[in-house]
């Protein structure tokens, strides 16, 4: 679909893609439809681990209505893939490493039919004993000896189901302060829980090639991927975008993408491919579950003298991107503030459970939890206000991280903070209310009686892009008309963060001109945009699309009157790696920019019952610039949402290894009655290396709001709380 | 079996598999697409129509009940190419980011505003909570909804 924007930066635009969302005509993946259409079904693993004897089809295939059954035989290329290391079978082949893994396929007429084909498929197991427990996972069996990400330049470890290992020595690690805290953090499993399933449709196109229209997050790379293991060249294969029902992280991963490839191939008819939920729960990655020991150590009077973490990070059964996870988590655990000596050891592990990748945050959501529990513990041993003892210790331009990085961009921790610590919290209710306005909601029958109230504060920050030297771009490629109009192709994927609105503003910024459109987004018509990830893409896109419309102009110069097409490349300063041994920058720079969020919530719990609820939340996020400030709120505000979820209620369970509890019935996500109002602030402090200041914005709130909101649930209750989501057990046993 | 049923005012028909939910049918036979498929369990209410007026989730509902019946999906309530008050308010609001959820809220919500017009914060949240939203965290879902009921 071609879209067309009004607005240029820093205004409020609506969405060009909003009036067709509301009408219900935005296609999405799940929505396509085409004639000959078969349906696709992946048949999964019910063992978190076992060893695959046999698999016997034949079955399956003399079913009514179904054209194929595919198992791993059938992968004509590579056999096994990945985000960054090919770790993950296609197709499982002698064994499988988790519940939901894909075993075989199924393309019919109806999808019942390919369901119920894929049901009558046989396939003997012999189950083995599974790695479910990561504090144990070094001394049981490696689920890969292999060793995928051994020789890409990480701290050699030898142990046992190490995905990688990590360490951060900054000064004297041994140092010693005045006062010492300590304690150990779990955060759970938390799923992305996009809407919309994961989907797409498999086209051949007569030829040997396939043409993909698939909702993901990072086209070209699905490509990367996709071709090698259909044994094709990268041109015969064409990602198209579907549309995006959420990602968070949750599309970075291949989902249906080589699948119906596989089976449209096979057959020579489009094959589409729909998840349901319960699918969707094993479909994708999730974040990582974490263990987390710290102490912290200060002087009399506040000042953090060392840090010292212990970080495991459950990467579940194959490695998608848990190497850069582990390393965000250990870049930022020690939290927005500056400390002279520090000891970060950040271990993720392969083991029996979902495989763990990409989830907003990044690692940082983790840490964040833990650190700032420590913080409020080192306050409350003090008795310093946590606030102050925040800004006593907030990063400034100059300031060194625990990497040995120098900040030389924006980074206004102290402002952040302050600006969140004046924002003014609603007087108390009286009680007795209305029961919908208790912690628990309606099902509290009290009348209040146990209700204590609590507020909290955190603050968090993260990486903007990709770091420690990947060669992270972004392509846009910009037609100025003989009609006076322009069209914009940037590979940049929407996945309802509003990229595209900015994508536009800016063109009709750079360009002076209203009518300016925007291709679809494809791989065949212009280079890569890099992924909707790690908060890059605004940044990404936004220089892209500036730097291309320039050069536009340039040309419309030299040959006035003719047809303009150029495309060009934006690249962020360049990174470079840590060392694997100190965990020490090896040039300038490890992380190319940072975003902080601070946050001040009220809460509310039953302290009899262990029912919370979250009152109010002030916000204020460092922003750079707000391209445009109603997208940016909203951002916020979901993304504090999804915080909120992991404070409360959110975390995958699993039993051996297995998921159970595989839907919305089970795993509950924040609802309209759950989420308090967010008041937010947006501090703009231009970035010096971003194109107009802008700072990405999606990821910080989602870092701090749990920290936060478990901050206020200790003001109220009193009680340490140190694992999230908090149960009703933690609070009332 | 064949079915009919009337939607957004036009007879439409289908053969139908009895297991088939309305949701299918509407999504794939039917060529109404908007209603959402998150969760087909009637969690999410992301297939929020009017079955005969009254607030469904379509995949709870079947193909086969919706035969003779009148159901008003998410394409139903422009008039051509404009927006229906509660929609326009939500492009208006911000309330769309991926907008997978936003056909079942803006269902849900008009089938709020005709039963109540001027609807409290408490009673404009209960309401909603039966739709779920990934993006937004809702506060600009209420503010649309606010102001269509003003509108």
């Amino acid at each position: 679909m071609t879209q067309t924007a009004v607005g240029r930066i820093g205004q409020l635009v609506a969405r060009t893609d909003a009036p067709p969302k509301v009408k219900g005509e935005f296609a999405y993946a799940s929505d396509l439809i085409v004639p000959g259409m078969l349906w696709g079904h992946t048949l999964r693993s019910p063992h978190a681990h076992a060893r695959i004897l046999e698999i016997d089809i034949s079955e399956a295939v003399s079913m009514p209505g179904v054209h194929a059954v595919l198992t791993h035989e059938d992968v004509p290329g590579e056999k096994r893939y990945g985000l960054e290391f090919a770790d993950q079978p296609v197709l499982a082949i002698d064994r499988v490493l988790y519940y939901g893994e894909p075993v075989a396929l199924v393309a019919a007429e109806h999808p019942e039919q390919a369901r119920r084909a894929a049901a009558r498929i046989r396939v003997e197991y012999e189950p083995l004993e599974p790695v479910a427990d990561m504090t144990r996972a070094t001394e049981l069996p490696d689920l890969h000896p292999e060793k995928p990400t051994r020789g890409h330049g990480y701290r050699e470890d030898d142990r046992p189901n190490v995905v990688r290992h990590m360490v951060i020595r900054h000064g004297d690690p041994d140092a010693e302060g005045d006062v010492s805290v300590s304690g150990v953090y779990e955060i759970g499993s938390q799923d992305q829980a996009f809407l919309g399933p994961e989907s797409g449709l498999a086209v051949p196109d007569g030829a040997g090639g396939v043409d993909i229209y698939v909702a993901t997050q990072w086209l070209h790379v699905d490509r990367a991927q996709v071709a090698p293991c259909l044994g094709l060249p990268l041109e015969s294969v064409r990602i198209h975008l579907g549309g995006v029902g959420g990602a968070f992280g949750g599309r970075e991963d291949l989902s249906m993408q080589i699948h119906g490839a596989l089976l449209a191939l096979h057959t020579n008819r489009p094959v589409k491919i729909v998840y349901n939920r319960e699918e969707s729960f094993t479909g994708h990655v999730h974040r990582h579950p974490a263990h987390i020991s710290c102490e912290h150590r200060a002087t009399r009077v506040g000042r953090l003298v060392n840090v010292r973490m212990q970080i495991l990070l459950d990467g579940g059964a194959y490695a998608s991107s848990s190497t850069a996870v582990a390393s965000n988590a250990a870049s930022f655990a020690v939290g927005p503030y500056e400390v002279p000596n520090a000891l970060i050891e950040s271990t993720a592990l392969y083991t029996n459970n979902p495989p763990c990748g990409a989830m907003r945050g990044f690692g940082a959501v983790q840490t964040c939890f833990a650190s700032e529990a420590q913080m409020d513990k080192l306050a409350a041993a003090l008795g310093i206000d946590p606030v102050e003892l925040r800004l006593l210790n907030a990063l400034a331009p100059g300031d060194v991280l625990p990497t040995g990085q120098k900040i030389t961009g924006s980074l206004p921790i102290a402002e952040t903070i302050r600006a969140a610590a004046a924002l003014e919290p609603p007087a108390p209710e009286p009680l007795p209310r209305t029961p919908i306005r208790l912690p628990g909601g309606a099902g509290n029958t009290t009348r209040g009686d146990g209700v204590k109230r609590g507020l909290g504060f955190a603050v968090g920050f993260k990486n903007i892009a990709y770091s420690e030297g990947f060669d992270d771009y972004c392509a846009a490629r910009v037609r100025l008309l003989a009609d006076g109009s322009a069209e914009v192709h940037c590979a940049a994927v929407e996945v309802g963060q509003g990229v595209t609105g900015v994508i536009l503003q800016v063109a009709r910024t750079e360009l002076g001109i209203d009518d300016v459109r925007l291709a679809p987004s494809q791989t065949s018509t212009v280079d890569s945009a890099g992924s909707a990830s790690a908060s890059r893409l605004s940044w990404m896109a936004a220089g892209a699309v500036r730097d291309a419309c320039r050069a536009a102009l340039e040309e419309r110069e030299r040959r006035p009157g003719e047809e303009v097409d150029v495309e060009r490349i934006y690249r962020h300063p360049r990174t470079t790696p840590l060392d694997p041994e100190t965990g020490q920058i090896t040039g300038e720079r490890a992380h190319v920019a940072f975003a902080a969020c601070a946050m001040k919530v009220v809460a509310e719990v039953d302290v009899e019952l262990g029912l919370t609820r979250v009152v109010w939340i002030g916000a204020a996020q460092d922003v750079g610039k707000a391209i445009n400030p109603q997208q940016v709120e909203g951002q916020i505000e979901g993304g504090t949402a999804q915080g909120l979820g992991l404070a409360l209620m959110e975390e995958i369970q699993t039993r051996d290894g297995r998921i159970t509890n595989a839907s919305f019935t089970d795993y509950l996500i924040p609802t309209a009655l759950d989420m308090p109002p967010v008041e937010s602030v947006l501090i703009e402090d231009p970035e010096p290396d971003a194109p107009y200041g802008l700072k990405g914005v999606g990821e910080p709130p989602t870092v701090v709001s749990t920290a936060a909101i478990v901050s206020a649930l200790r003001a109220a209750t009193g009680r340490e709380l140190v694992r999230v989501p908090v149960r009703p057990d933690d609070i009332v046993f | 079996m064949r079915i009919t049923v009337f939607v957004n005012g036009e007879e439409r028909q289908a053969d139908c598999w009895e297991g088939e939910s309305l949701l299918f049918a509407l999504r794939e036979k039917l060529g109404f697409p908007g209603s959402k498929n998150a969760c087909e369990q009637g969690e999410c209410g992301s297939c929020s129509v009017l079955l005969d007026g009254t607030l469904v989730c379509a995949c709870l509902v079947l193909a086969v009940q919706a035969d003779g019946h009148e159901v008003t999906t998410v394409e139903g309530l422009a008039s051509g190419e404009e927006l229906h008050p509660v929609q326009q308010a939500f492009v208006d609001a911000g309330a769309v980011q991926c907008g997978f959820c936003t056909p079942g809220l803006v269902v849900a919500a008009v089938d709020l505003l005709r039963r109540s017009p001027d609807p409290s914060d408490d009673e404009l949240r209960e309401a909603l909570s039966g739709n779920l939203c990934r993006c937004t965290g809702y506060a600009k879902i209420f503010d649309a909804v606010r102001a269509a009921s003003r509108a």
